[in-house]
């Protein structure tokens, strides 16, 4: 795969014979997941207040394997106290230490990253090739980005006449919450906690309650790089923890990634202590297929038919899910023909099996969000040219929550076309020239990412500049390299992710305007 | 699906089956008087969030579809943002409750529990009432 700019080479251990890795706590796993886990406060593991714990499923199984946390308002404010104590010295850090830090900690996970892959797609479900080739990957590179870029980072000096000078210095917010979504959920904590970490800060984070284990995987390989209270982790549920962080009077940002509900009420808490945030809400990613693509059956043929397939990856559960499809009227029945062909050609099974393209969805209650969808989708009138339904595995995978890779051809007022399954689901429509694309493009509440496929360079340019989207990617998509700024136009969310350009949103601006003068101004 | 009622007796954008209505006789009784706002976008995007009123402010952008009578407890108001709104208004909501974790703040998910919409589209009839026929 070429998910990432420079895909990493990884020695697999899996099991000989049939190349399946083993579950966790089973013989032969290459992780094991302890029976319970506590929140990370300080430095170290303290049970909640609340003495309370919940049972974690893994997708794959519907089986619990561990159990967490419920961790509450008390826990969070432990949380937020330790980080400040950490602060005092943290702040003071040089910008060597805090690189050297995440650095370390990219070695370290490098070093055991078939661990943490299998330990991220029994938390969430997605199949291993994908933990292998793109989670753990970008998650490594990211923390490696972070540590160069805070290294190269200038403040400025402004001569503002011959005896007055402005100097700008970064300097770290202080301590900030981050609620991380359960769709990557190494990855997404990776995207917040870098930049985060590299500008100065210490972070309270709260891991998504569907996906709450595999971050403590993460911290049992790196907590003894990382100064007490500078990360702190506190689990539990969004009323019971999220909230009582997001609306916490000592944080002084929220980065979070989820959906506009709860994305307006983290506003409106932070409009009540004024304090910015980062908001990643999801979107409805249009990926468009102009008629010269289908000029030649050749690689690029090709590559544009996996575009298309890129619906199915991480089983839908991506904010910039390529989840509408618009191909040009005048190719249309023989491209969408062979893109069904390589749809079908899409395994389906066992998510720690290498070959598997397709996992389990992130819990019960997703699949039954994307069933209810594929019910509303007919009722519209839809047409489903493959898939449609729940897919029933066999044997242990049978309590697992799978969904069918899915296509449904339609019109783009359908309610499938507007709104976030979140699912392996494709809406698919045509449309007739450069225009009526851009049109059903942009005819959407939001905008995080666009794909273009086209030969014609000036078209791809103008087709890319049109679309009302953060992120378009042009004859590729699903790539997510650290350099490239992430983030959404209307309704998809407030700042950006990756890119250097994330420090800022984790540091205030000094200046120091200075005068050298000898005498006074003259006012007085 | 309990369906609490078949074919509406009054127009009304919204129901909820018998299953969701216990559900929310159950929270009540920690929270008081609830409401719904259903969110759009990213992984718990799609889905209807549940909270104490007062805790989340609505406004001139929200559209309110209706209120929910669940005997015992407070009428239930129904909201969702008028952009989403224009996509939805041809079909009728069903608050269903499924087995299941996590939805942003809605109060539920400790009991392990979701709430789902289920939707079925607008009659002819219906819609000739709303004015959208």
């Amino acid at each position: 795969m070429t998910i990432i700019d420079k895909p990493q080479q990884t020695e697999t251990t899996s099991e000989h014979g049939s190349g399946v890795y083993a579950a966790p706590n089973t013989p032969g796993a290459v992780v094991d997941y302890e029976s319970r886990y506590d929140n990370f406060i300080g430095g170290r593991y303290v049970p909640p207040a609340s003495g309370q714990y919940f049972q974690n499923v893994t997708p794959v199984t519907g089986k619990p394997f561990t159990e967490v946390a419920r961790g509450t308002a008390p826990d969070v404010d432990a949380a937020v106290d330790a980080a400040w104590k950490a602060f005092e010295t943290w702040k003071n850090t040089s910008v060597t230490e805090r690189a050297l830090l995440l650095n370390r900690i990219a070695d370290r996970m490098e070093q055991n990253l078939e661990l943490l892959a299998v330990a991220e797609t029994w938390d969430n479900g997605k199949p291993i090739r994908e933990t292998l080739a793109a989670d753990l990957p970008l998650a490594i590179d990211h923390f490696r980005y972070f540590a160069g870029a805070i290294r190269a980072q200038e403040g400025g000096i402004s001569e503002l006449d011959h005896d007055t000078v402005a100097y700008h210095f970064h300097e770290p917010l202080g301590v900030v919450g981050q609620i991380i979504p359960w769709n990557f959920p190494l990855l997404m904590a990776t995207w917040k906690l870098a930049p985060a970490l590299a500008a100065g800060n210490c972070v309270v984070l709260k891991p998504a309650e569907q996906t709450p284990a595999s971050i403590h995987v993460w911290l049992d390989l790196v907590k003894d790089l990382i100064p007490d209270g500078v990360v702190n982790i506190v689990n539990g549920f969004g009323i019971e923890a999220g909230a009582p962080l997001a609306q916490h009077p000592r944080i002084r940002k929220v980065a979070f990634t989820g959906e506009t509900t709860t994305g307006r009420l983290i506003m409106q808490y932070a409009s009540q202590n004024l304090i910015p945030v980062t908001l990643e809400l999801g979107g409805k990613s249009p990926n468009i297929f102009f008629e010269d693509v289908a000029a030649a059956h050749d690689s690029f043929y090709d590559k544009a038919l996996e575009g298309f397939t890129m619906f199915a990856l991480n089983q839908g559960e991506v904010c910039t899910c390529p989840s509408r499809a618009l191909v040009q009227q005048s190719v249309y029945d023989a491209f969408v023909a062979d893109g069904l062909e390589r749809v079908k050609k899409i395994k389906q099974g066992n998510p720690l099996d290498p070959t598997t393209m397709i996992g389990a969805q992130a819990s019960n209650d997703q699949m039954e969000k994307i069933l209810s969808y594929l019910d509303i989708g007919r009722q519209e009138g839809a047409k489903a040219l493959i898939g449609g339904d729940r897919a029933e595995l066999d044997g242990d995978l049978a309590g697992g929550f799978y969904i069918q890779p899915t296509v449904f051809e339609g019109r783009n007022s359908m309610r499938i076309f507007q709104e976030e399954i979140f699912g392996p689901v494709l809406a698919l429509t045509s449309f007739s020239d450069f225009d009526d694309a851009i049109s059903i493009a942009n005819d959407t509440l939001y905008g995080l990412g666009a794909g273009v496929w086209a030969r014609d360079g000036a078209l791809q340019y103008r087709a890319g500049r049109a679309i009302e989207a953060g992120r378009v990617w042009t004859n590729t998509y699903h790539q997510y390299p650290a350099h490239a700024a992430f983030g959404g136009y209307k309704q998809s969310g407030i700042g950006r992710e990756n890119h250097k350009m994330m420090l800022d949103h984790y540091q205030q601006t000094k200046n120091l305007l200075v005068s050298y003068a000898e005498g006074p101004m003259g006012f007085f | 699906m309990n369906e609490s009622s078949g074919a509406p007796t009054t127009l009304s954008r919204v129901d909820v089956t018998d299953a969701a209505a216990e559900l929310l006789r159950h929270l009540s009784a920690s929270y008081g008087p609830l409401m719904f706002h259903q969110s759009g976008g990213c992984c718990d995007g799609s889905s209807p969030m549940c909270y104490p009123v007062g805790m989340f402010q609505t406004g001139p952008s929200d559209e309110l579809l209706g209120v929910l009578h669940v005997e015992g407890i407070e009428p239930v108001p129904v909201y969702m943002s008028k952009a989403q709104f224009e996509y939805w208004k041809y079909t009728h909501l069903t608050i269903d409750v499924v087995d299941g974790r996590g939805s942003g703040f809605s109060i539920e998910a400790p009991e392990g529990k979701r709430f789902l919409i289920r939707s079925r589209m607008l009659t002819d009839e219906e819609l000739a009432a709303l004015g959208l026929g």
